[in-house]
């Protein structure tokens, strides 16, 4: 797997983060945000570019450590990295954008324990250079923001009848049960039966 | 946090259930559930690491990061003290206990990357609760992981024998039960 991946050119390392590899629907990994914070497109969105942002960085600083840690301390080290990034980024939101950070909560320093860092680090990171790496961390990242803003608009579409916030004047005739926990199991659940369908053909 | 522990209890096992309402620990919700015993022993082993993390990381945030003035390291800290202790318990487990370690063994390694540990730790510090009421609502979390968990299995185990549609095989079904499920104990809203 790794092998074939090295012989990808630039180009094909970005989309196979988004289609082929997609973290949510195809390798199924990061479960927990991707349920947790989708209850509107933004909030999808902000969990996504704030991971995004964090598997960026790691998988850069990891690339270039890579060839001083020894093996058997990797795990630890890689988390260590992840969880420095996670904490800067927990700043920053705190600082500059203070409502999202709230609606987000818990999720934020819970990226630390997202499989999907964690495995592109040891998957990806620590076997390709340092700009392979970072095109990786795009790749991943916008599949994984692409389908986590997917399914907060799709949940907040049905759920408060609204898109990104605008309200479309439907919110009356909506079933709230969309937004709330139920509704995120079920849009995850069809989501990734129309995605293997039409990824299929 | 003028909480009774009878709220608490309650509102961490069923209310607030932590896989059905939180959203913390869909990984192993999703992967250790297709038979009822490995979901006993997963919910056991849950229930212990995170009965130890809430006391471990109450003595930390209480005695070292606020006297310090560095509650931003919160987030390294705690991951790092719950892999310790993951690793400190599987190696202690195997020296005492031989045969709960073989119950327990292999879902040890996996609890480092189960949010639900970590992301409890993080609740019950912003809850403010103190050391007695944060082992409550750890202990009160796991049980409900393991409810869950355990009813999610069983329901999977009949899911086994019967005809799925194909494109809904796998773990878009197991989603739409969990639907379901959220759905049920949604009724449980309310009573604390």
């Amino acid at each position: 797997m790794p092998r074939k991946e090295a012989k990808m050119n630039k180009m094909q390392i970005v989309l196979s983060g988004i289609l082929k590899n997609n973290p949510t629907f195809v390798l199924v990994l990061g479960m927990c945000p991707t349920l947790g914070t989708t209850t509107s497109a933004i909030n999808g969105m902000g969990m996504g570019v704030a991971t995004m942002a964090v598997l960026i960085m790691s998988n850069l600083v990891i690339s270039l450590i890579k060839n001083f840690i020894p093996d058997k301390v990797r795990i630890p080290a890689f988390i260590v990295v992840i969880a420095s990034f996670v904490t800067i980024i927990q700043m920053l939101m705190q600082a500059y954008v203070p409502s999202l950070y709230a609606a987000l909560g818990v999720f934020i320093p819970l990226i630390v324990v997202n499989c999907i860092i964690l495995g592109r680090a040891e998957a990806f990171a620590s076997k390709n250079g340092p700009i392979d790496s970072i095109l990786d961390g795009v790749g991943i990242g916008l599949g994984f923001t692409l389908a986590l803003t997917a399914i907060g608009a799709v949940r907040e579409v049905l759920g408060s009848g609204a898109i990104f916030g605008y309200s479309l004047g439907i919110a009356d005739y909506m079933p709230l049960v969309f937004v709330l926990a139920p509704g995120a199991f079920f849009v995850l659940g069809y989501m990734m039966v129309l995605f293997n369908k039409l990824a299929k053909k | 946090m003028e909480l009774s522990y009878f709220a608490i209890i309650i509102g961490a096992i069923f209310v607030n259930n932590v896989v059905l309402a939180q959203f913390l620990g869909i990984c192993p919700f999703l992967g250790v559930s297709s038979k009822v015993d490995t979901s006993l022993g997963m919910g056991a082993a849950v229930t212990f690491v995170m009965a130890l993390t809430s006391i471990v990381a109450w003595a930390i945030q209480t005695y070292i990061l606020v006297p310090l003035h560095i509650e931003y390291m919160q987030t390294i800290v705690f991951i790092l003290v719950i892999a310790a202790l993951v690793q400190m318990v599987e190696i202690i487990l195997k020296k005492i206990s031989p045969s709960l370690y073989q119950a327990l063994g292999i879902f040890l390694p996996l609890i480092t990357t189960n949010c639900a540990v970590l992301g409890v730790a993080i609740l019950m510090i912003q809850k403010e609760f103190n050391l007695l009421q944060s082992f409550a609502y750890s202990v009160s979390t796991a049980i409900g992981f393991a409810v869950a968990l355990v009813i999610f299995a069983g329901i999977r185990e009949r899911l086994e024998l019967d005809g799925v549609p194909a494109a809904l095989k796998g773990i878009p079904i197991a989603l739409i039960t969990a639907a379901i499920l959220a759905m049920a104990f949604m009724g449980f809203s309310g009573l604390v």
